[in-house]
């Protein structure tokens, strides 16, 4: 038994190797290849192969350059507490080295857990359906401005989104509209939310779909849903939701307030902190099920009469429809959402609300704490806050940032005089250090 | 080499493993402790409440029931199921990885460096000159480069309004020119299973943009001509796309760049053996020449002028954003991991290895291949069987089937790609399943699988009669 050097993930004994060539009829691998010598690559990347080890701690000496910072940073990519079996049962082979379920038969494991996953979404956003995954919050936005495009008749080509939106959330939907020929426009916000009033005034014929957010970029809890939905309702817009699994569990049904689509981020369960790795909420009323992008399992019967699972409704997607497709979506966050899902299993309704009271919770104390030092006011809205909340500070906001910084705690600054703070399970425990930070920078 | 699926059937009920909302809901009242207004809050929650323990059951059972690459041979056509190394989750996992994207570029030195170095690699293995690791798949690395070349071609005041397919391409080729505002162009296959000359000169004008193009195309073959491609598509103005789900057969022989392609998409979960979790997540970095490379998605990473480290940029004619923030990152650490361990070598001999193992299962197989020479991948035909009945026959001889029917220039195909990880046995192995089930009786087609967890399941029922959450199945 031997080889040559080459991948440690192929098998073939040199022996192997030139048994099978022999098979083929070829004297050598190089026979197998079919590129012409003008294009064919005769360089060398110059990539050493390293060992397991080597590799290992070359990427944690290049990792550990990150500061040790205490994060209570966040404007859509949360990091909480994620339960070691979330880890444990996702990481399970069965689950991470499968592929989509294109053969339901052999995959009914996975498919029943994307089942449930969407399941879990129904409950959370009131609505009919909710398909298995998005890539992430803004790409998600994206598409249902796509969907907005195809169901709705309206007149004009606006999708009307708030003035204060995540900036990358913008700039990903800017990209979905401008393939469908929509214009992105902007409604004001008065102290943290919605200026409904301004909105009522700006909403009309040629609005194909209006997007409010709950909570806001800035963590407000939007207050008058209803009354946006209404207008929407009035226009024929479509009313896209956004907000995020957890805030789901205790905010308003969506339902309740009028949203034909929801959107956002589920990766704030099963998800640590990974960089702005997301997973992309994706719901919506039964009136588009044939216009929903991405995948969708259903339930169905085997040939014994036995409930099973699996894809469906799949002549909306890329490889069947093409050009016609509601999405080129192919490839998704499904094993993400499989981790959302064991997730939300081991907080249990319970567990899922007290988590999401404490995003109340915390941020308003924290704020009230931030308050009190001086040259600070928070939060600068006068609104509940989930998670996180903006904060006035009389110094320029970039240097308190960094000074900050040097503490070992990591802040948003989102204006000239603006820092906005995230509280969570993970960082709420440092909150004593990040409040003496402020005073001693401030 | 058959072995069942772990199936748990209870007899009183209908169900392998009951959903987790058969096994007890509870419904909790939000308002009772809520910190916020009754008008802010909904009333209730209803979802399943399962100890720990029930949990860890639930899906450890559901895992039983699922086919993965760890369980066997996975040879989908044009999926690249490569094994997983066990040690790039770990690589992956490191606490210090973890940190949020609005971190200053001073305090996350570590992960800006590793985002540089993958460029830098990625850069070379295709030939190209700027990489964006932001697409968080395939497909949005598509539409990544196809944005690209529409913002190059607005930039130079060219209004091109189509992009130009070959109709054996992957569907998100037409999805994404689609979801990019372009009409679509299809090409329709030459007799050789290649593009033709004469019906591309045919097909560009002065409206096209781009040719989309994988190579190997999908049923395995190298476009010989690629360089008279480029011409044809370079002199119509347009620019050459490179679809890279195709690029485990290239690695070390052949680079897009070097064929005149001027903007191609990485799939990593498929060349560079990160997991394919299920249907994800993956990741689609985008490497572009030169000239392109002012439109990549912001921001990117650059070595800082002092030389002291690495800071993020906004490309000056930058498309803006194709993710919210910078694309699935724990899965790309892990396509780093997998280069770094093969390195140069490994990487050609991947390569050698995917494109040995298909020549031999389809020298073993008795169906039919009708084009070649192919490389890592073949598409055999079934003939007068049904590929679908064929495959489902397959699971029962304990491997996964390739892809089926698809694509179309090949009747009844069977789309089959064993890559490299396979040795000789299982190759055996897998060709004696295809055998198997190709000779097979018409009613052992029809009524396979059997070993599997569930039986040939109703797919039209489930599309005429959509279930699509529990809440659905209420009273049944």
């Amino acid at each position: 038994m031997s080889r040559a050097n080459g991948t440690p993930y192929a098998p073939h004994t040199d022996a192997e190797t030139a048994a099978m060539l022999a098979e083929i009829g070829v004297d050598d691998e190089e026979a197998l290849f079919d590129i012409p010598e003008s294009v064919a690559f005769d360089g060398e990347f110059g990539i050493e192969p390293r060992t397991e080890r080597e590799i290992r701690d070359e990427c944690a000496r290049m990792l550990n350059r990150n500061d040790d910072l205490t994060e209570f940073l966040g404007r859509g990519h949360y990091g909480h507490y994620v339960p070691s079996v979330v880890d444990h049962l996702s990481d399970r082979a069965e689950f991470l080295t499968s592929y989509t379920q294109y053969q339901p038969e052999a995959s009914q494991g996975f498919l029943q857990a994307l089942f449930e996953y969407q399941s879990m979404l129904v409950e959370l956003t009131g609505l009919d359906v909710a398909n298995c995954s998005m890539y992430d919050a803004a790409t998600a936005l994206g598409e249902a401005a796509t969907l907005a495009d195809r169901v709705r008749a309206t007149s004009g080509d606006v999708v009307l989104v708030p003035e204060q939106l995540r900036e990358g959330k913008r700039a990903v939907l800017e990209n979905y509209c401008a393939g469908v020929d929509l214009t992105v426009e902007t409604y004001p916000m008065a102290d943290g939310t919605a200026d409904v009033d301004a909105l009522a005034d700006r909403a009309g014929d040629d609005v194909v779909m209006l997007y409010a957010e709950s909570p806001t970029v800035r963590g407000c809890i939007e207050e008058r849903l209803a009354a946006i939905g209404d207008l929407a309702g009035e226009t024929d817009a479509l009313f896209a939701l956004g907000s995020d699994v957890v805030a789901l569990s205790v905010l308003q049904s969506p339902e309740a307030v009028g949203a034909d689509v929801v959107v956002g981020e589920a990766g704030a369960l099963g998800l640590p902190t990974s960089y702005g790795m997301g997973l992309g909420i994706f719901a919506c009323s039964d009136e588009f099920l044939r216009q929903v992008p991405g995948r969708l399992v259903g339930a169905s019967e085997d040939a014994n009469g036995d409930r099973a699972y699996t894809l469906t409704l799949q002549t909306r997607e890329q490889h069947i429809r093409k050009e016609r497709a509601t999405s080129n979506i192919c490839t998704n966050q499904a094993w993400v959402a499989l981790r959302a899902a064991i997730h939300a299993a081991t907080l249990g309704p319970d567990g899922l609300v007290d988590l999401a009271n404490d995003c109340v919770r915390e941020a308003e104390a924290l704020a009230t704490r931030i308050d009190d030092c001086s040259g600070a006011a928070a939060p600068v809205h006068d609104r509940h806050h989930f998670r996180e909340f903006a904060v006035r500070v009389d110094q320029p906001a970039a240097a308190v940032a960094e000074e900050l910084e040097a503490e070992g705690f990591a802040v948003h600054a989102i204006g000239d005089h603006l820092l906005q703070v995230c509280v969570t399970d993970l960082n709420a425990g440092r909150a004593d250090g990040l409040v003496a930070a402020f005073e001693e920078v401030l | 080499m058959i072995h069942d699926q772990a199936n748990y059937e209870r007899e009183a009920e209908d169900v392998r493993e009951p959903l987790l909302s058969e096994k007890g809901q509870e419904t909790v009242d939000v308002r009772e402790d809520s910190p916020l207004p009754d008008d802010l809050t909904r009333e209730a929650l209803t979802l399943p409440n399962p100890s720990e323990p029930e949990t860890a059951r639930h899906y450890t059972r559901l895992s039983q029931m699922n086919w993965a690459i760890d369980a066997g041979p996975y040879p989908l056509g044009s999926c690249t199921m490569k094994y997983n190394p066990k040690f790039t989750e770990d690589v992956a996992a490191d606490p210090n990885a973890a940190v949020h994207p609005d971190r200053s570029a001073r305090s996350a030195q570590g992960t800006l460096a590793l985002q540089y170095r993958l460029q830098e690699v990625l850069a070379d293995i295709g030939g190209m000159d700027a990489v964006t690791l932001q697409p968080p798949a395939g497909a949005a690395g598509e539409l990544t480069g196809i944005l690209v070349a529409k913002a190059y071609h607005e930039h130079h005041g060219n209004d091109r309004s189509e992009v130009v397919i070959p109709a054996s391409a992957h569907g998100t080729n037409f999805a994404t020119a689609a979801t990019a505002g372009y009409d679509v162009v299809e090409l329709p296959s030459g007799e050789d299973g290649r593009v033709d000359l004469e019906a591309l000169e045919a097909a560009v004008s002065d409206d096209t943009a781009a040719l989309m193009l994988t190579n190997p195309n999908t049923v395995g073959l190298f476009e010989r001509d690629i360089t008279e491609i480029a011409e044809i598509v370079h002199d119509a103005g347009g620019l050459l796309y490179y679809d890279g789900a195709n690029l485990n057969a290239l690695l070390g022989r052949g680079r897009p760049g070097d064929m005149g392609f001027d903007v191609m998409h990485y799939n990593v979960h498929k060349t560079f053996a990160t997991p394919h979790g299920g249907g994800g997540p993956g990741a689609g970095p985008v490497g572009v020449v030169d000239e392109l490379a002012p439109f990549l998605p912001t921001p990117r990473v650059r070595e800082a002028d002092d030389g002291g480290g690495y800071e993020r940029f906004e490309p000056s004619h930058t498309i803006g954003k194709v993710h919210g923030f910078a694309g699935n990152w724990l899965v790309l650490i892990k396509a780093y991991a997998y280069i770094a361990r093969l390195g140069d070598e490994g990487l050609s001999d991947a390569a050698a290895k995917a494109v040995l193992n298909a020549n031999y299962l389809a020298e073993r197989i008795d169906l039919e291949v009708p084009f070649g020479p192919f490389h890592h991948e073949f598409a055999a035909t079934a003939g007068d069987r049904d590929a679908a009945d064929v495959a489902k026959r397959m699971l029962d001889f304990g491997v996964h089937p390739p892809t089926t029917k698809w694509p179309e220039m090949v009747p009844e195909a069977m789309l089959t790609e064993p890559t490299e990880i396979e040795g000789r046995s299982s190759l055996d192995d897998l060709a004696e399943a295809f055998n198997l089930a190709y000779a097979d009786t018409d009613a052992a087609l029809d009524s396979a699988p059997t070993r599997t967890a569930a039986a040939r399941i109703d797919q039209v029922g489930a599309a005429r009669d959509p279930r699509l959450s529990w809440q659905a199945l209420d009273g049944e």
